[in-house]
């Protein structure tokens, strides 16, 4: 193998504490058992270690981090290291008087995420009343000249709206847009069913993005996160496990990736008793699927392994069984066939319903909606019954 | 306008710094990093909004002593413009 080179990229999950319950968090489903959060001196140990090693772009994520009374002091000090900050949120809590705390603390950017172009749909997604106070973030971002990226997560309900997304983003002056396709992990592969779009789904909003790109060349880039279901491509996941990203978890977990701490059969390190660079150079985990030698042959004689690094170990375990498999997106994999089945699922869905009649788009706000489309809403209370549910 | 006589700064969202680990330079911008090599580096580093274009040229070339600098400045600050680099 070749010599590991150090981790670029620090995820800083400060908590799991989240205002909004949406229903494709990707927090382990069994966060609520994780609640002890490392306090600011540790945090401020744990970025000084990673900045040594190496490491140049942060995140501030959660959770929510804004719930962290401490997230400007742990910005000024990761600033003062020389790393580029950016703050991941949701919106909540980020009052004008906060952003330009921050701001003056030297955070460099800041990704806020929607849910979707409508109040209707973002409410929701989220469980919670907050597509209006996003709208109000988003012009306090502007207006203290913060670079924006907007972030919404794709699935069946909002991929029809995304042309009005985009049109939202341009108008709020966002720098970048990323339409971020539901990744199957956490609470999005509980809800997978509800929010599997069709193949036909995606390739119509694929269409309608590249018409938007080209038109907002140079004002406004637009990123299209792969289907990667649909697109039967793997992805590179992580651009590899243990290649550049340490995600920390608000418990102190050195994870590889924001998904792997429900993989079985791993010790984590934890960065409240283990140095950065023990847990990136030595560990068991972070070394378990490094390089090429852990993969079966289908992986390990195939020329794209140099691309995708086998793609996703997490989307391995969760549809084969097996972390160590070749992503079952790959058509090579002998599991494709279990992603097929699940976009067949979602066409056969979408042609039973037109068959009956019934309005092709199904959500309706009204009592019961939530119970009839099947929607598990990310919260501490389900967080600890469905962790009680599989012990 | 003659572009020899702007005046180009490192766009707002980009950030230009020595990464000692690394043993480079780099652009870093939102969650993103272009690590750059040492001719790229020397431009951009002269890139603050003061100097022009034609300062820019004439400094490299000192520091440098090769005096065929303009056409390799011009093109890379094109590139990098197109790139959303600068302003």
């Amino acid at each position: 193998m070749d010599a590991i080179k150090p981790p670029l990229w620090l995820l800083a999950e400060l908590t799991y504490r989240c205002p909004l319950h949406c229903v494709f968090c990707s927090n382990p489903v069994d966060y609520a058992r994780h609640d002890r959060e490392m306090d600011t001196a540790t945090w401020k140990r744990v970025l000084g270690e990673a900045r040594a090693q190496g490491a140049v772009q942060l995140g501030f994520s959660g959770g929510e981090p804004l719930m962290r009374d401490d997230l400007e002091e742990l910005v000024g000090h990761a600033r003062s290291l020389g790393f580029y900050t950016n703050l991941i949120t949701s919106g909540v809590g980020l009052t004008e008087a906060r952003a330009a705390a921050l701001k003056s603390a030297g955070l460099d950017h800041i990704q806020l995420s929607f849910q979707d172009s409508t109040r209707e749909l973002n409410d929701f997604i989220s469980s919670t009343r907050t597509f209006d106070l996003k709208s109000k973030v988003a012009a306090i971002i502007k207006s203290q000249g913060y670079p924006m990226v907007l972030n919404c997560v794709m699935h069946r309900y909002n991929l029809p709206h995304v042309g009005r997304i985009i049109d939202m983003a341009e108008r709020m002056g966002a720098d970048y847009l990323e339409l971020a396709n539901t990744q199957y992990y956490g609470w999005a592969w509980l809800n997978r069913t509800a929010l599997m779009p069709t193949v036909d789904e995606l390739r119509d909003a694929e269409a309608i993005v590249m018409a938007h790109r080209a038109r907002l060349d140079g004002r406004m880039k637009v990123l299209w996160v792969s289907p990667d279901y649909a697109d039967a491509k793997p992805k590179p996941c992580m651009a590899g496990w243990g290649a550049v990203f340490m995600v920390v978890a608000p418990d102190g977990s050195a994870l590889p990736c924001h998904s792997a701490r429900m993989l079985p059969g791993f010790e984590f390190p934890n960065l409240r008793d283990t140095s950065v660079r023990e847990a990136w150079f030595d560990s068991d985990a972070f070394n378990r699927y490094r390089g090429q030698a852990w993969m079966s042959s289908t992986c390990g004689d195939c020329d794209e392994r140099g691309h995708d690094f086998g793609g996703c170990r997490c989307q391995a375990f969760l549809v084969t069984g097996d972390a160590s498999a070749t992503d079952p997106v790959c058509p090579k994999s002998e599991h494709r066939g279990k992603i097929d089945a699940m976009l067949s699922a979602a066409a056969d869905e979408r042609a039973q319903v037109s068959r009956c009649g019934v309005p092709a788009q199904p959500l309706r706000f009204v009592p019961g909606a939530v119970h009839r489309a099947g929607l598990i809403y990310r919260g501490d209370e389900m967080s600890l019954a469905l962790t009680a549910a599989s012990a | 306008m003659n572009p020899l006589h702007l005046h180009p700064a490192v766009a707002t969202m980009f950030r230009l710094q020595f990464e000692p680990v690394q043993q480079s330079w780099v652009l870093l911008y939102p969650e993103g990093m272009v690590k750059l090599n040492t001719p790229a580096a020397e431009i951009l580093k002269r890139c603050d909004g003061r100097r022009s274009v034609d300062e820019i040229v004439a400094e490299l070339e000192a520091a440098f002593a090769d005096t065929s600098l303009r056409d390799d400045v011009c093109a890379f600050l094109s590139q990098a413009r197109q790139r959303g680099w600068l302003q």
